[in-house]
């Protein structure tokens, strides 16, 4: 459905998206996971057609985004950043506007804004004016705006920023209901929703990937690495070596901001071990002061910094 | 059979063929919501509010003033003939002249420096543009929007003529005031043009305002320091004065140049704002 081959996008001398390929497939769900500056907003705004590529060619249902835009504009519903609302238009009338705009046969527009409004959860706002909508209604209008068209392919970039707890269950299985009639690309920091909504993974970071696959492989393997920081009393001079003699552990390394006469270690270990018991026997034994010990789970940062020294490495 | 099927993808294609040369759909679509946008503006109240404020103060001023020399007139010439003073056509002329020169240039500039602005800081523009409509429906449905509403704000005005017909003593020249007012129509179309085109270049309708004000009052003082000129390069200018045209309108001389002359310049307002939507799309670095 959706064919990306060496998107390259500069902005001056900067590239803001380099040589990025994939795919989606009709029916999933693609994550865009990256930290900020990362390059998807970048990505979907080519995608749309709201900026052309400076390299590389996308197709959607086989459409060229850059020489067939109007084809493609007639199949994507897209929720961009900041959602695109007019604050002075009731929620009903606004939806209606988008639905004619984007093609929607007049006799149909009816009936297509009371369907997107009842997905996104929204029909008690109906005359509702925009500007006193809550952030998270507005996203949801924002949302229903993308889907009025019963478009093929939705692109939603950071779709549960600014929502509540309750609301970002809500939104993220509107997206699953989505998925399956249409083919959907969602943008988001956020590791868990990824690993929640999506069938399949695209991890970004500066503008190339860093990682694709699909979820369930990716989480895995990112959960791999354990990770455990030790707090000991006193210099630790030696313990490093030490430690790094016990089977299974993969690296040791001094934390600068320990305090006072305290040192701090951050310990990692081969995926799928669990080795504290030893770590805790080994300083005991060497005779250190054991303060504190604890695992520590890997954040996006984190993943972040695993993938490119490991694509530097390779 | 056979023939009906064909009949009838014909007609498809003949109506998605006359929809993509002729779209009315989508403009529509983008007109009614700027008329709605306007409707609930407040700045549009304010400018309709004072519009109708100050055209009903000239109007009156200008009445008593053409009347209160036509009087005196009277009373130098007791003796001779009956003075050739014609009050409601002077009333006219001089009411058309002053809304096209001072009031319109200074008000205009409110209803259109939002038209773009509003749109691009809003985050909306990113939705229009990635809708399937063109930029030229864009700019045509907007365009067309706030030439209905200046319409709209200007239609009142005809009230004053229409009162002061009841009482005037030589019968009034409507054909003056038709051709006066349809002058005021087309510099409003170019003035609102130039406008829009200028809400397109910026993301905040402050500075569109503002820049827009500027050039108008800078066309102003190209208007009057030409007026009384007569060397050629005077002439020449005098002929790209936009605020000059609407004059000859209100002399009830429907002139076809003049016509062409604000025909085009607002066709070029439109066509510069397409320009800078399309160039936007790709321009976006
Ligand atoms: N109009 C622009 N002009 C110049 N540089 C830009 C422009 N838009 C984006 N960039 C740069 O391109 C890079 C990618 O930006 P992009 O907005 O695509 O990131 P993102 O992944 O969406 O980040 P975020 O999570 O913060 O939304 C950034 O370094 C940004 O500074
Ligand atoms: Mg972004």
């Amino acid at each position: 459905m959706i064919e990306v081959e060496h998107l390259t996008k500069s902005y001056g001398q900067a590239r803001a998206v380099n040589d990025i390929s994939f795919k989606v497939e009709k029916g999933e769900i693609l994550g865009f996971l990256g930290p900020n500056g990362a390059g998807k907003t970048t990505t979907m705004r080519i995608l749309t057609g709201y900026l052309p590529a400076t390299g590389g060619t996308a197709r959607i249902a086989g459409f060229d985004v850059f020489e067939q835009s109007m084809e493609v504009r007639k199949r994507i519903g897209y929720l961009p950043e900041t959602p695109p609302l007019y604050p002075d238009m009731a929620v009903g009338d606004y939806l209606a506007f988008v639905a004619r705009i984007k093609g929607v046969a007049a006799g149909d527009v009816g009936k297509r804004v009371e369907a997107a409004m009842k997905m996104t959860n929204i029909a008690d706002r109906k005359d509702w004016l925009i500007k006193k909508l809550s952030r998270g209604y507005k996203q949801r209008v924002g949302i229903a705006q993308a889907i009025v068209h019963n478009p093929d392919v939705v692109i939603l970039d950071e779709p549960t920023v600014g929502l509540d707890p309750n609301q970002i269950k809500e939104v993220r299985k509107l997206i699953k209901d989505l998925a399956g009639e249409h083919t959907i690309i969602l943008s988001t920091h956020i590791l868990p929703e990824v690993e929640m909504t999506c069938d399949r993974v695209v991890i970004i970071n500066r503008g190339k990937i860093a990682a694709i696959d699909t979820t369930s492989n990716l989480t895995t393997q990112l959960k791999g690495g354990e990770r455990v920081r030790v707090v000991v009393r006193g210099g630790g001079n030696g313990l490093p070596g030490s430690l790094s003699a016990l089977e299974g552990i993969s690296r040791v390394e001094r934390e600068g901001e320990a305090s006072g006469d305290l040192s701090a270690f951050m310990i990692e270990s081969e995926q799928g071990t669990d080795l504290r018991p030893e770590i805790a026997a080994r300083i005991v034994k060497e005779g250190f002061d054991l303060l504190e010990l604890r695992a520590v789970s890997l954040s996006l940062e984190d993943i972040f910094m695993q993938l490119t020294t490991e694509e530097k490495a390779a | 059979m056979n023939i009906g099927v064909l009949t009838l993808s014909y007609t498809n294609v003949a109506y998605s063929d006359l929809e993509e040369l002729f779209p009315m759909k989508s403009i529509l679509a983008i007109y009614r919501r700027e008329m709605n946008g306007y409707f609930v503006s407040p700045i549009a109240y304010i400018v309709i509010g004072f519009f109708l404020v100050a055209t009903g103060l000239v109007f009156s001023l200008i009445l008593s003033f053409v009347m209160q020399s036509a009087m005196m007139a009277a009373m130098q010439q007791r003796m001779g003939p009956p003075p050739d003073i014609d009050v409601p056509m002077l009333v006219i002329r001089q009411f058309v002249g002053f809304v096209g020169t001072y009031v319109m240039p200074l008000l205009l500039p409110m209803l259109t420096m939002g038209v773009y602005a509003e749109e691009r800081k809003r985050g909306t523009m990113e939705m229009l543009m990635t809708s399937p409509i063109t930029e030229l429906q864009i700019v045509l449905g907007k365009f067309l929007a706030s030439l209905s509403f200046f319409a709209l704000m200007l239609a009142p005005t005809l009230i004053y003529h229409f009162v002061m017909g009841q009482f005037s003593e030589p019968a009034m020249p409507w054909r003056i005031m038709w051709s006066g007012y349809l002058g005021l129509f087309l510099l409003g179309a170019v003035l609102i043009a130039i406008g829009s085109f200028i809400s397109s270049l910026t993301e905040n309708q402050i500075i569109a305002g503002v820049v827009t004000f500027v050039i108008f009052l800078m066309l102003l003082f190209l208007d009057l320091t030409m007026r009384n000129s007569s060397s050629a390069v005077g002439e020449v200018f005098k002929y790209l004065s936009i605020l000059q045209h609407h004059e000859t309108f209100a002399q009830g001389v429907i002139d076809t140049s003049s016509i062409i002359f604000y025909v085009s310049m607002a066709a070029l307002g439109v066509f510069l704002t397409l320009r800078n939507l399309d160039s936007m799309r790709w321009r976006r670095a």
